[in-house]
């Protein structure tokens, strides 16, 4: 069990929500993907507090932040794609071009 | 390799095949609810790989607060929203795809090789007794403005998604018992609203 292992596994969930980010059609699993970005930082941060500074665990108090940020993010988030939704009538993120030139 | 360190290797090899797995899921299912039950799956595992690192009371906050509030957030939303849509073809659809998967898969690349090759600074891990005493003490002498300033932001982003996600119109002929129905279901938009205020919105 070494730090490495927990920093590749926090990478590989970290592309993979890039992936779901860029590629994903509906906005709700785009939203999804965000979630997986944040986790993968959690991840990082918990594996730093844990073995390069455990004597006083800073990292967990950032991933405490990070956790309550990313749940103002969500709530936020779905109240936009609700309202998106009622104007527009589609989760399409083709078709959410309001702001694009 | 004592036995400790043997339930540790396997917890965490199960964990992060799990891990790894249910996100893919989510990335990569064409039905949604699926994609948001595996999230559940996610961070019910990123919880255990918490555990593993020490960490028992942002495992609890992770199940708490993932698991208990932002995947039924979720999941109302995509209870609210839910309407098959075929998604209209896209020209190089296709090569977008491809090119973020390459890209992402170079981006592994270049974070495995600077994670293998980097010289880390590990110190032996330190047992506290416990990490909820030490996270009090953080969040209430150097930590209190950031933590403050949190709940500040939770408040500001309680009243935005309220204000976000409240109906725009206000129904003028209903009589005020009325007006507090639930009205979710007929989902015109707000410009056919503005044309037709005639047509009864409730009583679907």
């Amino acid at each position: 069990m070494a730090l490495q292992n927990f920093l590749l596994i926090a990478a590989a969930l970290f592309c993979i929500g890039i992936y779901g980010l860029i590629t994903s059609r509906n906005a709700v699993r785009v939203l999804m993907s965000i979630e997986l970005l944040l986790n993968a930082v959690n991840l990082n941060l918990l594996g730093f507090s844990n073995y390069l500074d455990s004597a006083n665990i800073r990292g967990q108090l950032f991933a405490i932040f990070v956790i309550t940020i990313a749940a103002a993010e969500s709530a936020v988030g779905l109240a936009i794609i609700l309202s998106i939704y009622r104007n527009r009538e589609t989760v399409d993120m083709e078709q959410f071009n309001l702001l694009k030139w | 390799m004592n036995l400790a360190e043997g339930v540790q290797t396997v917890s965490f090899v199960v964990l992060a095949t799990m891990m790894i797995a249910s996100a893919l899921g989510v990335v990569l299912l064409p039905n949604i609810v699926y994609s948001a039950f595996l999230l559940g799956g996610v961070f019910v595992s990123m919880a255990g790989l918490y555990l593993l690192l020490n960490a028992d009371f942002v495992a609890a906050a992770q199940v708490l607060i993932y698991v208990g509030a932002v995947n039924v957030l979720i999941l109302f939303a995509i209870m609210l929203v839910n309407r098959r849509e075929p998604y209209a073809v896209i020209r190089w659809g296709w090569l977008r795809s491809g090119a973020t998967g390459l890209v992402c898969i170079g981006l592994f690349a270049v974070l495995c090789s600077m994670i293998l090759s980097a010289e880390w600074a590990v110190k032996p891990i330190v047992a506290l007794p416990s990490t909820v005493a030490e996270i009090g003490k953080h969040f209430f002498s150097d930590y209190l403005l950031p933590f403050e300033v949190v709940s500040i932001l939770l408040l500001i982003a309680l009243v935005g998604a309220i204000v976000l996600a409240r109906r725009e119109y206000l129904p003028d002929e209903a009589s005020s018992e009325e007006a507090f129905e639930l009205v979710e279901r007929p989902r015109e938009p707000v410009a056919a609203l503005g044309a037709s205020s005639d047509r009864p919105l409730r009583g679907m």
